[in-house]
């Protein structure tokens, strides 16, 4: 016991340090506040332990979203550095992209063989990102990953964004549009792209661009040079991230929870009685049981999704709100379940929910925290914040090794 | 000279002056999204429509339905990556977008995308590495038609 206490508290100091350290540079500034948060139950520390906060982030006006800080330096550097807040923390993308708005330090930029910078077009589910790949070291709690290669958002130096890239959405190049200052992606993947962006000719998926002055135009990029999910550039720690938050009942103010590197690399992340699901490791999906039948190779686990979303009205017998179709509105709380089953077989389990009515979980606008926010997603499930409420969710990268085996997989 | 090749630089001269249209075009742009997508294509005829099966280069299978009346009433795709959506939305794109904007402002946080209008349907899902979606214009459906057998 006193050991333990010792190793809390020393920590805790190390943390401390880190923040003082990375705080007291030339160039910082903390661009958002965090708002006082109410935790029910103690949140774990450790230098491999980042707080995060769900609450209705730097637009003050989202609902179910956890956000972190990070602190970017220039490379090399221990005074041109900047704590930036506001940052979503999703497990559905990988990568550290951060609004060229809430950066005021100048980046190195990535460029390509021939000298050009090279510039992403990242492709969300509503919408995309476009800027350039510039270089941080990155601090985040006790970790750091060297020369980091992340998106900046909305940068003015590349102001015309291909058509090949706006035929995959509309831009969300602002705090209003992107709903945070940045985003974290420390999903399953070890790059955004993959191999497929490595690729010349019909077969890459134009993700990244060289832009000379005369123009972008699509260029293959090395593994190595994608933007990556920042664990996997960590020293120790680096074989995926664990979400803890404490349970939800209707709507709240803020919750605080904790995002902590690496699986069974500490005396503080082991998957302890955890189910360990395995995904497809193409595509990131496991199965989804809902009323005997089953949602194959199509569901996932989300936590940059601010709802449980899930099949559809006719489905689910839960109707959809009247001013927003893409939240169900039942009259009263509906308790649910369903069963989670990893691909191609092996551990399944089930999952008890709620859907409770949506207009009304968030028409409080400084309620930034509700749980029973559900709604449509044809076809599977998109297990959104919510799910995280009350669990610790393991999300292993591919190819690392845990305790419990190789990643990709999700544990909870 | 071989026809297949004669063909091709045919489809390829024809494409900007027929760019028309894929959702709500006529039978003739599914050939175009094909040659765009460099695809493969196969086709399964049902009672009242045809579905279209594009494999486009980039892995993203795409089906376009096509109505005995030789109107494009829907499409859904399904990959790592989206397909482009210009294309394959054609006249509707500016509606999709405007919309896609829209719902961005008014929901208060991230999600799958849901626009359901009088006039277009769309539904877009999914994370990095898998994205689904579909796309119809209900006034297009043939009869007997439901928005479920579009799958």
């Amino acid at each position: 016991m006193k050991s333990d206490r010792l190793q809390r508290l020393l920590s805790v100091g190390l943390a401390g340090t880190w923040a003082v350290m990375m705080g007291c540079g030339g160039g910082s500034s903390t661009i958002t506040p965090t708002p006082p948060s109410t935790p029910t139950t103690p949140p774990s520390s450790g230098s491999n332990v980042q707080s995060i906060t769900v609450n209705t982030g730097p637009t003050a006006n989202y609902i179910d979203g956890a956000f972190t800080s990070v602190t970017v330096c220039v490379p090399g550097s221990t005074t041109s550095c900047q704590t930036i807040g506001g940052i979503l923390v999703d497990t559905g993308s990988s990568g550290l992209r951060i609004l060229s708005s809430a950066l005021t330090i100048s980046l190195p930029q990535q460029t390509g063989a021939n000298g050009s910078a090279i510039v992403e077009c990242l492709p969300f589910v509503d919408g995309i990102t476009w800027g350039p790949v510039q270089t941080v070291d990155l601090t985040i709690a006790g970790e750091e990953a060297k020369s980091l290669p992340i998106q900046v958002i909305g940068s003015s130096s590349f102001p015309t964004i291909p058509g090949g890239c706006t035929s995959n959405g509309a831009p969300e190049d602002d705090l209003a549009s992107l709903g945070a200052n940045g985003i974290l992606g420390v999903g399953n993947f070890a790059q955004d792209c993959g191999s497929a962006c490595t690729e010349s000719g019909g077969s890459n998926p134009g993700l990244y661009y060289s832009c000379p002055n005369s123009g972008c135009v699509v260029t293959t990029e090395a593994l190595s040079n994608q933007v990556p999910n920042p664990v996997v550039l960590f020293a120790t720690d680096n074989n995926g991230v664990i979400i803890e938050l404490p349970s939800v009942t209707g709507a709240e103010t803020s919750v605080s929870g904790s995002l902590i590197f690496g699986i069974g690399t500490q005396s503080n992340n082991g998957l302890g009685s955890a189910t360990i699901y395995t995904i497809d490791p193409n595509i990131g999906n496991f199965t989804t049981v809902f009323n005997n039948i089953s949602y194959g190779d199509a569901s996932f686990l989300d936590s940059g999704s601010n709802a449980i979303y899930f099949l559809d009205a006719n489905t689910t017998g839960l109707p959809i709100c009247t001013d927003a179709t893409y939240w169900y509105c039942p009259t009263s709380t509906q308790n649910l379940s369903a069963t989670n089953q990893a691909f191609g077989g092996g551990a399944t389990g089930s999952v008890n929910f709620v859907a409770g009515n949506a207009d009304t979980l968030s028409a409080n606008l400084n309620n930034g925290v509700a749980n029973g926010l559900t709604g449509p997603n044809p076809g599977s499930f998109d297990w959104g914040l919510p799910f995280f409420f009350g669990r610790k969710v393991y999300t292993a990268v591919e190819g690392k090794n845990t305790p419990g085996g190789a990643g990709p997989y999700w544990a909870y | 000279m071989n026809s297949r090749i004669i063909s091709g630089i045919l489809v390829m001269l024809a494409l900007p002056l027929t760019m028309s249209a894929s959702l709500g075009g006529d039978a003739t742009s599914v050939q175009m999204d094909q040659a765009k997508m460099q695809g493969t294509l196969r086709t399964t005829s049902r009672d009242s429509y045809t579905v279209h099966e594009i494999q486009a280069s980039t892995g993203v299978a795409v089906k376009e339905y096509v109505s005995n009346a030789g109107k494009v009433f829907a499409v859904t795709w399904q990959g790592s990556f989206h397909p482009d959506l210009r294309q394959l939305l054609g006249a509707y794109f500016d509606q999709f977008s405007e919309a896609e904007k829209a719902q961005r402002t008014q929901r208060r946080g991230r999600g799958p995308l849901l626009i359901q209008q009088t006039g277009l349907v769309i539904q877009i899902s999914g994370h990095m590495r898998s994205f689904l979606g579909k796309a119809y214009v209900p006034q297009l459906l043939p009869a007997g038609v439901h928005a479920e057998d579009i799958r």
